[in-house]
């Protein structure tokens, strides 16, 4: 009995599941329909840019700069045990330009722009603003949705070439005040060690986490069902829904293009 | 395009989960005539607007709208149709990123065809004649319900579209707005000609508006007749709901279904 109470959840999820991802597949489809050619509100986009990208600059750098620090912090002790601060800068550039940058800046990209992007059009979905569009003849994925999803897949790369400059500064701060080490020890140990394809890699993921937020938080928005309490579950599963991809992407682009 | 009928909707049936909402309606409608909709909360008056405003697509059934039949045509088709419709919604659907201004340009800038300034003298007009000037650049979560009210029928009518849909015209409104808003609304339709469709629960002043009203109950019309003699209607359900009876047969079919 238990058992099969266990079988059916699974398959209930899974059904979930399913039809979350479908529902992502058809809004990106749409999107890219929307695209070609373009149909794209320029107003809305710039509004966008503007909205989603400069004003996370303050959050995104204060988080790239504490996980470069960190990241030194946490190699201090043994760089300066085995005498290898000239590696310093080399192990904190490698994991923050390949994984630590990306990855924190998408999750802090998601908390607050995928957020707030999911309760926007949930709150116009509940309230008739996109029945409201479509009864003007206008097409809301390319009118909200599409604007949407470029800004967030162009401002989440810059924000991310943004971070890793600035967590390179905050890993040779912390460097040079707590671990004694002088700042051009740590230029030359990036400059010689790091190569380009460590800060391309972690662009590349930006690009796959930037998709993957603004596909999910629009997807949740326009898909929500009910008044405020679908808003509030919207946005909880939007932010769950981009945590997971971002970590899946992560690993599969790690994987394939990163090894 | 000219067209015998405005609107005709053949058997259509719509549900929503389980509840059938729609149980085989038909209704025609002429062109330049103004039909209200009356009927019990949830009664399914504005799903048929929506059905004619190719917002939702029917179970079963058809439906046409000003000459095209709209049901499962793709969205780009239905915008075709969409332009020539103006409509207002029962919770406003103003775009609350927008100015109350630009709320009401908002069809004209995105029809075309227009000069801007040609678009903000028809904005400025519509906006005064719903008794909103001063309040242009006012965002809409500023205003109270009756002002968006009046914005949405601002939006609804700018583009002198054929058809129009009003959900709840005045609901939230005090009787003498109330009684200014139909006058603004019969008289735009005296000079565009325009089809009317309309749902409200003040029957009374609806009656005073539209030609004829349609009775809906359980998903069915059950009864259509002059506007003028509606709480004189011959079917007693309809008498009872429009005079505001707390007793008869609506009451009883009600007790019965429950």
């Amino acid at each position: 009995m238990i058992g099969e109470r266990w079988v059916i959840a699974l398959g209930v999820g899974a059904s979930r599941i399913a039809q979350e991802v479908g529902g992502v597949v058809i809004l990106t489809g749409q999107v890219v329909r929307a695209l070609v050619p373009p149909r794209i509100d320029r107003r809305e986009l710039v509004k966008n840019l503007y909205k989603m990208g400069n004003r996370s600059v303050p959050i995104v750098a204060l988080t790239a700069f504490f996980a470069g620090a960190l990241m030194v912090l946490q190699a201090g002790p043994f760089v300066k045990k085995f005498g290898a601060t000239s590696l310093a800068g080399y192990g904190a550039g490698y994991a923050v330009l390949r994984e630590i940058g990306p990855i924190l800046i998408a999750l802090m990209f998601s908390g607050r722009v995928g957020a707030n992007n999911t309760a926007e059009l949930a709150t116009m979905t509940v309230t008739e603003q996109l029945d409201g569009l479509r009864s003007l003849a206008i097409d809301p994925v390319a009118f909200l949705v599409v604007p949407r999803v470029l800004a967030m897949m162009v401002m989440l790369v810059a924000l991310t070439a943004m971070g890793d400059l600035v967590a390179l500064v905050g890993a040779s701060v912390v460097a040079r005040t707590m671990l004694d080490i002088d700042w051009s020890t740590m230029y030359y140990s990036f400059v010689d060690n790091l190569k380009p394809f460590d800060f391309l890699l972690g662009i590349y993921k930006s690009i796959a986490f930037g998709v993957a937020i603004a596909m999910t938080s629009c997807y949740f928005g326009v898909a929500v069902r009910g008044g405020a309490v679908g808003v509030g579950k919207a946005v909880n599963a939007a932010v769950v829904a981009a945590a997971v991809s971002i970590m899946l992407l992560d690993f599969f682009l790690t994987y394939l293009v990163g090894g | 395009m000219s067209v015998d009928t405005a609107i005709r909707l053949t058997d259509v049936h719509k549900r929503y989960d389980r509840r059938e909402v729609l149980a085989g309606i038909s209704l025609d409608l002429a062109p330049g005539r103004r039909l209200g909709l009356i009927g019990p909360a949830a009664s399914g008056k504005s799903v048929i607007l929506k059905l004619v405003a190719g917002l939702e697509q029917p179970d079963r059934g058809n439906v046409t709208v000003l000459g095209a039949g709209l049901t499962g045509k793709r969205e780009v088709e239905l915008g075709v149709v969409r332009r020539r419709i103006g409509m207002l919604f029962q919770n406003y659907a103003l775009f609350d990123f927008l100015s109350v201004e630009r709320n009401v340009a908002f069809p004209l800038e995105q029809r075309g065809g227009m000069t801007a300034p040609a678009i903000a003298d028809r904005v400025a007009e519509r906006i005064r004649a719903v008794g909103l000037a001063g309040s242009e650049h006012k965002l809409t979560g500023e205003l109270s319900g009756g002002m968006k009210k009046r914005v949405g029928i601002a939006r609804a009518t700018v583009a002198d579209a054929e058809l129009v849909i009003y959900d709840e015209p005045t609901a939230g409104l005090d009787p003498v707005t109330t009684q200014k808003i139909y006058d603004l609304l019969a008289a735009d339709q005296v000079r565009t000609k325009a089809t009317v469709i309309a749902v409200s629960s003040d029957v009374a002043a609806l009656a005073g508006f539209v030609d004829e009203i349609a009775f809906l109950y359980n998903g069915a019309i059950i009864y259509r007749g002059p506007a003028a003699t509606i709480a004189d209607a011959p079917d007693p359900m309809v008498r009872q709901f429009v005079r505001g009876d707390l007793e008869g047969p609506l009451e009883d079919i009600r007790a019965e279904a429950s």
